[in-house]
């Protein structure tokens, strides 16, 4: 009986003994240094590559003006507010003229005064025209006279000389009448002019348009070329979109696009790449492309942030591998490949890539390896390897 | 010849094992303190690890990025990408913040870096590399992130499109990568109130705000809400290029500071975790005296429950050396069953840590040893108590 008791008391030791060794021999195989490093593998295979272009923009118009006047003044009144719907040739605001409308006046009157001078003138001239006539009459006569003997030749010689006088005389009335005309001429013109200036004072709406900022109101003061309302075209909304050089491969006109606004980031609108612009922007690294809607959408605002996606056209590729398996070592792009336990690294190059995180590998690989795609940590040529479906759970 | 120890250990087998499990516990809480401590170095060097960078480049007379704050122009990299014997050259942003997350927010080192360069995080255990240039993320999975999931950070939300693991800032917070430009604008981005207060009070300034000049304001508006500075330079130099000789040049010419990897250390461990290490060595150290003290305590009380049977076997005549192989074994033997329950136990709660605790292998067996040495050495009071018993007390009591 007390060997019974001995044994199942050595017994239950044996077993307590053997759970403690078999948690210290877990312990030492996954959680030392000899544990191997759980991997997911992939292996290369073709594939399908949609390469893509990711960029963000501000929506902006295509064409923006800015209403100011052409010369320092002050604003006199405007008739249009932000948000106002205006036709071409409308009214918008208007400056104060001044003195434009008195020296329209002034110009007015100096005109009807032209018109007198050249009434007095036009007397004148028919007043010389008359004397002209009869010293013509006189001269005939004297001469008829003078061959007859019966008046000197003196006296003949003095009614030429009046007869010469008196043509002279019609001349300078005709100058002094077309002087008075092209005096009035001038003064038309000078009038015409400050019409025009008139004109000029009133700011008119150069096409269809929404005003977009009301820069100055009455009795503000603004210099040349400074805007007073800002209008911009509905219909030429675009976005303005910044690709980043280093990814934007591929990006040409015409390429459709996703554009997904910040005001509602899971409607996605179509559009397409209708201006590239040639120069990029050297400070910020980014290639600039103008995207329009093909249809334009409703209640957008101009200035509001816009994810835009460009699909390029989908290419066969050889070789694909997740570019979480691309991995740098000595100065080299490679992958590590699962042989039979161990990793190995191979160095590759790489041609397009996806949104999705697909690479196109060209060279190094020739398909069916195993590519080590996650690692529960850094691996090595040494790393002792398990592979398991998702590294997901382990990670927590 | 029959084993004295085993005989009774099996006599009291219950007592010697739950003192074991005490004993172990005790040892458990000392390897785990050494955890502690070495997994507070071995943060600060994976965060070096990690950037995949042989040199640092920041800004002059800065400790940067990590342990000083340091500020660079962003174009300063195609300068250095320049210079001989540099392989890749890309600008890093680091800004430790509240990340949100939901309704709570978790802080995260948020790490700004240009995919493909150095920076990147190093391997992942889910998901795919940033592949868009805005509004994606990898996250450390210690910041509880999942696939697929939206982080707040300031104004934008980005989509976390991978996991990585043992991405830590010197501090131990996790890392979350986010495309360059994003983590610049992140940095310095103020909240909306704050830009209109800036604004109204630049209108205010008249010699900012002139009347004659028209678009003034505006420029300077615009000039004053943008960011083109990173904290630092990351730096892989070509194979077979000493790291030193490249950083020699910047360092002279480029009117900047470079560290080599060695700096770099030298500057996270021996400046700043200086003292939070030491105090947790310190604490290491009283520890382990502890420890010691109670295991020779508890060897040296078990001898003493057991003067009277050494008092009966020595009145049968047995000899001293058996009597204290006996306690001597049964010491070793209560260390062994201490150490390996430390071993078990700390493994299991060590990933319970909200840091990261590293046990090493040459810390369990300098841990074996010290613990097997003080078992000896306490043992040695309990046989000279137990050796000097009067074989008397056995039937007088």
């Amino acid at each position: 009986m007390n060997l019974a008791i001995f044994r199942s008391r050595s017994f239950g030791l044996i077993v307590l003994a053997l759970g403690l060794l078999l948690a210290f021999a877990f312990v030492v195989l996954r959680a030392g240094p000899l544990a191997p490093t759980q991997v997911t593998v992939n292996p290369v295979k073709e594939g399908k590559l949609t390469p893509a272009l990711f960029g963000i923009g501000t929506i902006e118009a295509r064409r923006a003006y800015l209403i100011g006047p052409t010369t320092a003044g002050r604003v006199l009144r405007v008739l249009v507010d932000v948000g106002d719907t205006v036709k071409a040739g409308q009214l918008l605001a208007e400056m104060d003229p001044v003195d434009l409308d008195e020296r329209i006046a002034a110009l007015d009157a100096s005109l009807a005064r032209a018109g007198s001078t050249i009434a007095a003138s036009d007397a004148q001239r028919r007043d010389a025209q008359a004397r002209n006539q009869l010293a013509g009459m006189n001269v005939k006569r004297y001469q008829d006279l003078g061959e007859k003997r019966f008046v000197s030749s003196s006296a003949v010689e003095a009614k030429q000389q009046e007869a010469v006088s008196a043509q002279a005389g019609v001349s300078a009335a005709e100058a002094n009448l077309a002087a008075a005309r092209q005096d009035s001429l001038r003064l038309g013109a000078e009038r015409d002019g400050l019409r025009q200036q008139r004109g000029n004072v009133r700011l008119l709406a150069p096409t269809d348009g929404i005003v977009t900022t009301r820069d100055a109101e009455p009795g503000s003061t603004v210099v040349a070329g400074q805007a007073v309302l800002k209008l911009i075209e509905p219909a030429s909304l675009w976005v303005k979109t910044r690709f980043d050089q280093g990814r934007s491969a591929g990006l040409a006109l015409g390429l459709p696009a996703e554009i997904a606004l910040r005001s509602n980031p899971s409607r996605l609108l179509a559009g397409k790449v209708v201006r590239l612009d040639l120069v990029s922007d050297s400070v910020t690294e980014e290639r600039i492309a103008q995207i329009a809607f093909d249809t334009l959408p409703t209640g957008i605002s101009v200035g509001e942030l816009a994810e835009v996606t460009l699909k390029l056209p989908t290419t066969q590729a050889r070789f694909v591998v997740p570019n979480a398996s691309l991995k740098r070592l000595n100065d080299q792009l490679g992958v590590w490949l699962y042989q039979e336990g161990k990793a190995k690294f191979v160095a590759v190059k790489t041609g397009q890539s996806s949104l999705d995180g697909q690479v196109e590998i060209l060279d190094g690989l020739s398909g069916g390896e195993q590519v080590i795609v996650h690692s529960a940590k850094e691996i090595s040529a040494n790393s002792r390897l398990k592979i398991v479906e998702s590294l997901a759970e382990a990670g927590k | 010849m029959i084993n004295l120890a085993g005989r009774d250990i099996l006599h009291s087998w219950g007592k010697f094992a739950f003192t074991g499990l005490g004993l172990g516990l005790l040892i458990g809480v000392t390897l785990t303190m050494a955890g502690v401590y070495r997994g507070m170095v071995d943060d600060a060097k994976v965060l070096l690890n990690n950037s995949g960078a042989d040199l640092w480049i920041v800004q002059k007379d800065t400790l940067g990025p990590y342990a000083e704050s340091s500020s660079l122009h962003d174009d300063v990299y195609r300068s250095i990408l320049g210079l001989p014997g540099v392989a890749q050259a890309a600008n890093v942003t680091y800004l430790t913040m509240q990340v949100r997350r939901g309704d709570t927010d978790v802080r995260a080192m948020v790490v700004g870096f240009e995919p493909g360069q150095p920076g990147e995080p190093g391997y992942l255990t889910a998901g795919r590399q940033i592949t868009r240039s805005h509004y994606e993320a990898v996250a450390d999975v210690k910041t509880g992130f999942q696939l697929g999931e939206q982080i707040r950070i300031r104004r934008h939300d980005y989509t976390v499109v991978g996991l990585t693991r043992r991405m830590v800032s010197s501090g131990g917070d996790p890392m979350v990568f986010i495309p360059l430009k994003d983590a610049q604008e992140a940095q310095f981005l103020k909240d909306n109130d704050a830009i209109l207060n800036e604004r109204a009070r630049t209108a205010t300034n008249p010699s900012l705000n002139r009347p004659g000049v028209p678009g003034l304001l505006e420029a300077i508006q615009a000039s004053q809400a943008s960011n083109r500075n990173v904290n630092t330079v990351l730096v892989r130099v070509q194979a077979g290029q000493s790291p030193e000789e490249v950083a020699a040049p910047i360092r002279r010419w480029k009117h900047l500071q470079a560290y080599t990897r060695v700096q770099m250390e030298e500057i996270l461990i021996a400046k700043l975790i200086a003292t939070s290490a030491k105090q947790i060595a310190m604490f290491l150290v009283i520890l382990a005296i502890v420890s010691a003290a109670i295991v020779a305590f508890i060897i040296y009380t078990m001898t003493l429950g057991k003067i009277r049977e050494i008092a009966v076997l020595k009145l049968i005549g047995t000899r001293s050396s058996t009597i204290a192989g006996m306690i001597l074994q049964q010491a070793l033997g209560l260390g062994l069953i201490g150490f390996i329950i430390g071993k078990v136990a700390a493994t299991f709660w060590a990933p319970a840590f909200p840091k990261y605790v590293l046990l090493e292998s040459g810390d369990a067996i300098s841990g074996f040893i010290a613990v097997m040495i003080i078992c000896a050495l306490a043992s040695t009071l309990a046989i000279r108590a137990a050796l000097r018993v009067d074989p008397a007390t056995a039937i007088g009591g």
